[in-house]
């Protein structure tokens, strides 16, 4: 199945696609974290990254947001290699990492207004559009008080409104949902696909919640062990697998037994900095 | 313009706001004042050096700004760790740009800690020999200030963890620091000893501080600010290198 995908996604035959791998690796001394992967993502698409944990997304994510080099493979975004040319490619996309990346001393404001300066957002429309997404995620009368005091969930929310600062043509999305209510999720949601309606922005998601993909998503990549399973439609994986849900198949597809990420050396540094604060 | 200087402004913010820490790095320098400055001083005196208060507390000043500097530049580590770097290393802005603005910034806040260390000297009888030479010794301390916060960036950006953090301490801080003249005059060392404080760029940066304060610098002024100069040049340079390579 994997040949079939690889030939029906090359690099250079897609003009349409806003995000191309072709055989993309990664490898960290003796783990393949990304082996050989290769897919599409058109322009104007809601694309779903699905994988167990461990499975090699955030590592794609990374290379293909220019924070990682490939060890081998081809990528493109809008055009552009994120490793020959970064500076080009991160004109092209926003992000909301999966793991914190707010600066807990600065008040929830000063964290957008930065953000919006980083990304070139006009000083004239920069308050507006602050106060309008603090205000659609419930954050706006909390907006001078400094991150560190924040719950996760108000945390989270901040994360959203400050990647929806700017409108990117390209938004990549890691697990952005997780710790969420229900209520947040939808209204989230259905601003993105608002978004995407309105200025054909292309959203680049993972999740773990498949009723979500399932909802969301109008084609899925479903990565194991850093390889390409599946991909297609809801529709077609279900087909495919001969399943009902998606929560299925993807089960059927991925096996059901629990995985363990290796710790990175970041989790490393997390660790020490706990170790250290705690003294 | 804007993008260095919001970054420079981020990092004045996190100054200000955190008085634990501004608190705490006074009490070192405090304590090396007190201890060795009143410690030593009769010795000093009695070996025919003078007031040993006004010989160490220019040395006292460099090393209250050696910290500062130093972890304003490691600061990149912590921004890793709480992940707030990344967000700025996807930015569409050179990369260039955001290591000026946190350099700049660090470089503000350490010369900040540095002149409450300089009010500190005053409160325990230091005086300074030239009151309008001051404006030098400022200059002395900028230049001294980005110097060891480019050194600090640089570091940090190859280093992948907080174990690499205490080996800078004490293999590179330390030394520097102790190796550097702040403490005992560089005038008739064993040779060896003189030839690394000759190499360890803080013994300009001391000299330059206290040749403006007291007077009689063991190079020169003129010697002091071109070493600074050209270390803060390269180390600009290499830092802004191991910065825009970074990966997360």
């Amino acid at each position: 199945m994997g040949g079939q995908v690889q030939r029906a996604y090359g690099l250079s035959g897609f003009r349409m696609s806003i995000i191309s791998t072709d055989q993309l690796t990664k490898t960290f001394g003796e783990v393949t974290a990304v082996d050989h992967v290769s897919f599409a993502v058109e322009r104007g698409e809601i694309f779903a990254f699905l994988g167990p944990n461990g499975a090699g997304k955030s590592t794609t994510i990374k290379m293909l947001t220019t924070l990682l080099t490939p060890t081998s493979g081809r990528m493109e975004v809008a055009g552009r290699d994120p490793w020959r040319d970064p500076a080009a490619v991160r004109r092209t996309f926003g992000i909301i990492f999966q793991d914190p990346s707010l600066d807990s001393e600065l008040t929830a404001y000063e964290n957008m207004e930065l953000h919006g300066v980083l990304y070139h957002v006009p000083r004239a429309s920069r308050r507006s559009r602050i106060e309008e997404l603090l205000t659609f995620l419930e954050l706006w009368d909390r907006r001078n008080s400094l991150v560190k005091e924040f719950s996760g969930g108000m945390k989270r929310r901040l994360e959203i409104a400050r990647g929806l600062l700017h409108h990117p043509a390209l938004l990549f999305l890691d697990e952005p949902t997780l710790g969420l209510d229900p209520q947040t999720r939808n209204h989230m949601w259905g601003y993105l696909k608002d978004l995407n309606a309105r200025e054909q922005t292309t959203v680049f998601f993972t999740t773990h919640y498949m009723d979500e993909a399932e909802r969301i998503a109008q084609r899925i990549a479903v990565i194991d062990h850093g390889r390409i399973v599946a991909q297609g439609s809801p529709d077609e994986l279900k087909c495919q697998t001969n399943t009902q849900s998606l929560e299925e198949a993807f089960l059927a597809l991925t096996g059901k037994t629990i995985r363990e990420e290796g710790a990175t050396s970041l989790d490393r540094l997390r660790m020490q900095g706990r170790v250290w604060r705690g003294r | 313009m804007e993008v260095v200087y919001i970054l420079w402004l981020r990092q004045l913010k996190r100054y200000v706001r955190s008085r634990a820490r501004i608190v705490g790095s006074l009490a070192q320098p405090l304590l090396f004042l007190v201890a060795l400055g009143f410690g030593f001083g009769p010795i000093y005196a009695r070996a025919g050096g003078g007031d040993y208060i006004q010989f160490l507390a220019p040395g006292v000043i460099a090393m209250g700004i050696l910290f500062t500097a130093m972890f304003s530049g490691i600061e990149v580590l912590w921004d890793r760790q709480f992940g707030f770097l990344k967000e700025t290393l996807v930015a569409p802005v050179p990369r260039l740009q955001v290591m000026l603005g946190r350099t700049l910034g660090g470089a503000t806040v350490a010369t900040l800690q540095g002149i409450i260390v300089f009010l500190l000297t005053l409160g325990v009888g230091f005086r300074p020999a030239h009151v309008a030479q001051l404006p030098l010794a400022l200059l002395m301390m900028f230049l001294t200030v980005v110097l060891f916060t480019a050194l600090g960036t640089a570091v940090a950006s190859v280093l992948e963890d907080m174990q690499g953090f205490q080996l800078i301490m004490n293999f590179l801080v330390m030394p520097l620091f102790f190796l550097s003249g702040a403490l005992f005059p560089l005038a008739g060392l064993p040779r060896s000893i003189g030839l690394v404080a000759r190499i360890d760029p803080l013994s300009y940066g001391v000299d330059g501080i206290r040749g403006a304060l007291i007077g009689a610098p063991h190079f020169s002024l003129v010697v002091d600010v071109g070493v600074l100069g050209a270390f803060v040049v390269v180390l600009l340079a290499v830092g802004s290198y191991l910065f825009s390579r970074l990966q997360v």
